[in-house]
């Protein structure tokens, strides 16, 4: 059987012309017809457009279809708990289909942290609806009432006694009229049994087997491998090359040109060229011995230290205001006393485990794409674009991901794949190296803080200057963009949870002369930082204890509400009413983190603990972490707890994994070398000098605890992240009395 | 010509002799478990045994192999039986799984070498290889459990690869 549904098989019988509406259908993929189930999204909508299935075939297996992308978050596993929760499928009968890239699904953008805030409802009404329609279609064969029908774990039974499996009531399903979503029941919280457990994950066989398919282990088609060689500087191009010594090479088949970029960078290749070789060791001869020359562009003069330069000076003067209430500003200026910090983080490369790669065979009227994508309609949108084919031709089945952390929402390379398949007629699988991944990324953005504040006599935070400045995510959209987006600033700077009667908030503009883009948690990594970092200095200078000092300095249980300041906030999508910013839950996770780590405890000398809290992706969380640093300088992370209100869970045990990643994952803040340019060019190019976290960098433990919470779904992925940089800093002085304001840390321990 | 066996079968090479095991065996076997991660020896992603013994396939010339014994995680058990495979599954290690394959094999081979390994000798086995999704609190407590269980494995005895046992 197909991997994959295919519309154009398939048979709806109902519909209803209402938003909301469950809409039945029969499908052949091979023979045995099944009920269908989905939702129509758009009053408009046909039966075609409904966008989301649940499949029950006639032997009982139920397949579900999960829309995003997995990439270690197991949203495959969490969507098929909700669905099959609502359902009373038996869990043992539930099978996950990976859905390609296709617009009726709605939103498939795999990054944000919305997965389940986005989903979660629409799946428990498809859900209860088929568990409905199981009811009513045995109430109408037994001729009884629907209340006198209940369903179970893929039975329906009668208060008589007599029971039907769902397998035996396919049939019957068919012909009943379908129920408006909003008049099926959902089950009451209590009533969940799969939900909200830490149910094992639908992939851990196959992937413990190594049978889980990712980008690269696809065979089908057997596609030749290409290599390229990209400019090395954003903006540069081929200016001439030699391909002799690489054709001469057996198993290179092919040397093909790759065009240069138009315009914006958005998620274009960069351009370059490509060695085809019919297997990848010839490929990487291949390329090793091409030779090319460059023209560099006008990126070829960038340089890290000047840029850093250039960044500490634009937040060292007044910018534009971004958020401002009370007069800051003139507070300051009388204040001889003030408290001043500068913050500097360089740029990041995500460096998922898997690099990027993807497999591509054009036709003369479609493409199959199969690549590791966090967001199958991006690779429709830009390989549409590259090879002038509209989008809805371009096929794109979704691998497991071996990471993602925001690179492979960016497609760049299942456009070279399909551009190199029209070029050649063959099927192309582009596999990038390590070295391609770490000098030709999308960069977490570099960035430079400047914060004051005025302490009064008590040493609360009577007024507040902060100003942030770093290369913004929108010039990848926009060519010479040097404003932020308001998108990257609501990340953790706008959303300031300090309580002080004077905070102004700025924002000056920085020129990208690299290709920026989302890496896990984005600019909430930097602007954490440096706040976290700031109220534990606040702590130290007004001589109080860090966890007391930051819990008042946020202040008292209330809704914040920044758009009441000049502020423009859309709370990362979320309705207001639904996800206000409660410094309730803020404050509670603190307590919570306190307790974990029994705060306050007597360590002995050398150790120290540190912390820090922070709201993101509408969810709130607060790490602990324990350092020791010998005299020497070296630092070892003992072990960290964290304590996680994300409102309602699906799986708890993979958000505790989650949050233990997420952790581990921003230690790379604190502790790589960063990517540093010079001449325009990245200056690491593997995992040598470019260091990730190791397990002898990672602590052992990480206690995790999540808050039992009946809020709607909220961000789980990357709020862990933000945190940890800042409490390993906050840590380290306790520990040693060094305060780190620019990462990473480097030998600054030792100096 | 080279001669060696991958996961029991026999096997004879005649290309390009400084052709990495790892290409070799996921081009031409499509032995899919090792994977590419950095090709330099410092991820462990592409860890296989050699004769038993962990090896980072990626930097391994295919001339290096004659007569030797391969084995891959699809050699590792029949179906995920080994007690390495068993602890992952019992601490539910993996995340999104990539790097998972060769953090198995490598610990498959730490615990061959030594049974009981202490919390610092499993620090220094696994630091080679990295897991960008951070999971490795779990590998170290998945390890200790293992130790616990790894005595007296019949269907997979490292140092004996290749060998039917
Ligand atoms: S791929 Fe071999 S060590 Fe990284
Ligand atoms: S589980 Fe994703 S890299 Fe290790």
């Amino acid at each position: 059987m197909s991997q994959y549904f295919d519309l154009t098989r398939r048979k709806f019988l109902k519909s209803s012309a209402t938003v909301g509406a469950l809409v039945l259908g029969t499908c052949f993929v091979g023979a045995a017809p099944r009920v269908m189930a989905g939702i129509l999204q758009k009053p408009s909508a046909s039966a075609k457009e409904a966008n989301l299935f649940v499949a029950l075939r006639p032997d009982g297996i139920v397949e579900i279809t999960c829309h995003r992308s997995e990439m270690g978050q197991q949203i495959r596993t969490a969507i098929a708990q909700i669905v099959a929760d609502e359902m009373e499928a038996s869990w043992d009968k539930v099978v996950v289909i990976q859905g390609k890239g296709d617009l009726k699904y709605g939103d498939q953008n795999t990054d944000g942290s919305r997965s389940i805030r986005y989903n979660m409802q629409r799946l428990r009404e498809m859900g209860a609806s088929v568990r409905y329609l199981m009811r009513q279609a045995a109430a109408t064969r037994w001729g009884v009432s629907l209340d006198s029908c209940s369903a179970q774990q893929h039975i329906v039974s009668h208060s008589s006694g007599k029971t039907l499996t769902y397998a035996e009531l396919v049939n019957d399903v068919l012909t009943i009229t379908p129920p408006e979503t909003d008049k099926v029941p959902l089950k009451k919280r209590s009533e969940w049994r799969y939900i909200n457990t830490a149910m094992e994950h639908i992939d851990l066989k196959d992937i413990v087997t190594g049978k889980a398919i990712f980008a690269a282990d696809v065979l089908e088609p057997k596609a030749l491998i290409a290599m390229v060689i990209r400019p090395p500087v954003v903006g540069g191009k081929v200016k001439s090359f030699d391909a002799k010594a690489a054709k001469a090479i057996d198993g290179v088949v092919d040397v093909v040109e790759i065009p240069a970029p138009q315009g914006a960078p958005f998620f274009q290749p960069k351009g370059g060229i490509a060695i085809v070789a019919k297997n990848t060791w010839a490929a990487m001869k291949g390329r090793k011995a091409l030779t090319v020359a460059w023209d560099d562009g006008k990126n070829g003069d960038y340089n890290s230290e000047t840029f850093k330069k250039s960044l500490l000076a634009t937040v060292a003067s007044s910018q534009s205001s971004v958020r401002s209430i009370g007069d800051a500003e003139s507070i300051l200026a009388k204040d001889s006393d003030k408290l001043v910090a500068d913050y500097y983080a360089p740029h990041l490369a995500q460096a998922p485990m898997e690099p990027p790669c993807a497999t591509a065979m054009y036709y003369k009227d479609h493409v199959d794409v199969w690549a590791a994508t966090q967001n199958p309609q991006a690779d429709m949108q830009t390989v549409g674009a590259m090879l002038g084919m509209p989008k809805e031709k371009i096929n794109v089945h979704v691998t497991m991901l071996g990471g993602g952390f925001g690179r492979k929402s960016k497609p760049d390379f299942s456009a070279e794949a399909a551009y190199l398949s029209m070029k050649t007629g063959q099927p192309i699988r582009v596999q990038w190296t390590r070295e391609d991944d770490i000098q030709h990324g999308f960069y977490h953005a570099v960035s430079a803080q400047h914060i004051e504040a005025s302490l009064d006599k008590n040493g609360a935070i009577q007024a507040y200057l902060h100003r942030t400045a770093f290369s913004p995510i929108t010039s990848t959209f926009q060519e010479g963009a040097t404003k932020a987006g308001s998108f990257e600033l609501r990340l953790g700077f706008t959303d300031n949870p300090i309580n002080t009667p004077n905070m102004k908030l700025e924002n000056g503009e920085a020129p990208a002369k690299a290709r920026i883009g989302w890496m896990r948690s984005v600019s909430n990594i930097f602007h954490a930082f440096a706040i976290q970092s700031f109220i534990a200095e606040a702590a130290h200078k007004a001589g109080r204890d860090q966890k007391d000092y930051l819990l008042e300095t946020i202040g008292p249980d209330r809704i914040l509400d920044v758009t009441e300041q000049h502020a423009d906030y859309d709370n990362y999508g979320g309705d207001k009413s639904v996800y206000p910013l409660d410094i309730a839950r803020l404050r509670h996770v603190i307590e919570k983190v306190a307790d974990m780590s029994k705060w306050g405890r007597k360590l002995p000398k050398g150790r120290g603990l540190g912390i820090a809290a922070h709201r993101s992706f509408l969810s709130y969380i607060a790490t602990v972490i324990e350092v020791e640093v010998s005299e020497k300088g070296d630092l070892k992370i003992i072990k960290s707890w964290s304590s996680i209100d994300a409102g309602t869970v699906v799986n708890t045990d993979t958000v505790i994994n989650q949050v233990q990643g997420g952790s581990i994952y921003g230690l790379t803040a604190a502790i790589s070398d960063g990517i540093t340019f010079d001449k325009g060019r990245v200056q690491q190019s593997n995992f040598h000098d470019y260091r990730v976290p190791r397990m002898s960098d990672s602590p052992l433990e990480i206690d995790v605890e999540i808050v039992q919470s009946d809020a709607p779904p909220a961000g789980v992925g990357e709020p862990p992240t933000p945190v940890y940089a800042p409490a390993l800093c906050n840590a380290i002085f306790a520990a040693c009395g060094k305060r780190i304001r620019q990462l990473p840390i480097g030998d600054q321990l030792k100096a | 010509m080279i001669t060696f066996t991958v996961n029991d079968e026999t096997r004879e090479f005649s290309g390009d002799p400084t052709t990495p095991v790892l290409w070799y065996l996921r081009d031409e076997m499509q032995l899919t478990g090792p994977k590419f991660g950095c090709g330099m020896g410092l991820c462990g992603a592409c860890t296989i045994h050699l004769n038993g013994v962990a090896q980072r396939s990626c930097i391994l010339p295919i001339s290096a192999i004659s007569g030797s014994k391969i084995t891959t995680i699809e050699g590792l058990s029949k179906d995920g039986e080994h007690p390495v495979q068993q602890a992952w599954v019992e601490h539910k290690v993996p995340q999104c799984g990539f790097c998972q394959c060769g953090q198995m094999m490598q610990a498959a081979s730490l615990l061959a070498s030594n049974q009981t390994p202490s919390d610092e000798e499993i620090v220094q086995g696994m630091s080679g290889n990295i897991c960008r999704c951070g999971t490795y609190p779990r590998i170290h407590k998945a390890i200790k459990s293992a130790s616990k269980t790894i005595a007296g494995v019949e269907y997979y005895v490292p140092e004996k690869a290749g060998e039917k046992v």
